[in-house]
């Protein structure tokens, strides 16, 4: 069985779950739309739930771009008073948090992305939800029972599909938005409470952890170094 | 023949296309029991190309689909929680 089989398999028990099958189709058709209208609302809280999440990430970041300019502050402070053991250290907890910061940046804005297509599916939906409503009309019109039967089972699984399709779509970002939330907040935690000899989280491998920390300390060098010119700039402006 | 690509849409495909897409969809389960990962996203990569290359349909049409494929950007771990999470009897 090919990976698209399968994932149909999979697909068609939850359009089950989605749209019960109606028994007497005329008699259960506005009930059905009624549940259809629901589960739009449903669909419409989750993106709002996903655009809630990345909001507060957002939140989050802003906040380490405040804890970074303060490193930064206390850099600058340090080397007015000769200091430089203190400002190294201030700017190594700096480069921590900017390289953490950069990779939930990427993440950020894969969720936008996410965001914008769950924005796309609703609308799709809403409008086939407007078609069935159309369908359900003229099948009430037109069909004997048994006939309605059909034309309503065809109408049903498609739409039902795309129920389960935007169901699943609002899951995954939901997903998405968790696992990023809880990086966030461990980052956050971290910057807060960073041991300023240690600020790099350890790989698991003790050639990496060192091999890290030289790169953070000659980042952290260069960078006290140009914060030095900088600072020099602006007492002398030529 | 219906294919959902989901998250995205429904295509009509048939033809020779289908049969290609049929062959890269036995790669595609090849590639998640051999963990291939570069084999994985190449092949997908391609069924998605080729299902696009059919025939959009409407957004007002409320057709069943006869195969459905994950949405386009779906990774190897991805597919795999899938499968583990709905194991076939």
């Amino acid at each position: 069985m090919g990976l698209m089989s399968r994932v149909s398999t999979i697909f068609k028990s939850k359009v089950s779950n989605v749209l019960d099958k109606a028994e007497d189709p005329r008699e259960t058709l506005e009930y059905s739309y009624q549940k259809q209208v629901e589960q739009l609302q449903n669909v419409r809280r989750g993106v709002a739930e996903v655009v809630t999440s990345k909001k507060r990430i957002e939140l989050q970041l802003n906040r380490m771009e405040q804890n970074a300019q303060q490193y930064d502050q206390d850099a600058r402070d340090a080397v007015k008073a000769d200091r430089d053991d203190l400002a190294q250290q201030a700017l190594n907890s700096k480069q921590a948090i900017v390289s953490q910061m950069d990779g939930l940046k990427n993440q950020i804005a894969d969720l936008a992305r996410e965001e914008q297509r769950l924005v796309d599916l609703q609308h799709k939906l809403t409008a086939k939800v407007e078609a069935f409503r159309t369908q359900k009309e003229v099948i009430k019109a037109q069909y004997s029972a048994a006939q309605a039967q059909v034309k309503i089972g065809e109408a049903f699984s498609g739409l039902g599909e795309d129920m389960a399709d935007v169901n699943m779509a609002v899951q995954r970002a939901q997903d998405k938005t968790q696992a990023l939330q809880a990086r966030a907040q461990a980052i956050d935690e971290l910057s807060v409470t960073m041991a300023l000899d240690s600020p790099i989280a350890s790989t698991g491998d003790a050639v990496r952890d060192e091999l890290n920390r030289i790169k953070a300390q000659t980042g952290a060098s260069d960078e006290l170094a140009r914060l030095k010119l900088e600072m020099a700039k602006e007492d002398n402006p030529s | 023949m219906i294919i959902r690509i989901m998250s995205e849409g429904q295509y009509e495909v048939d033809g020779e296309i289908l049969d290609r897409i049929k062959i890269l969809d036995e790669h595609l389960m090849a590639a998640i029991e051999q963990d291939d990962e570069a084999g994985f996203n190449q092949a997908f990569h391609e069924v998605v190309g080729l299902v696009r290359s059919g025939s959009v349909l409407e957004h007002h049409q409320l057709t069943e689909s006869d195969l459905i494929l994950p949405a386009s950007d779906t990774t190897l771990v991805e597919a795999k929680k899938l499968f583990s999470e709905h194991p076939i009897e």
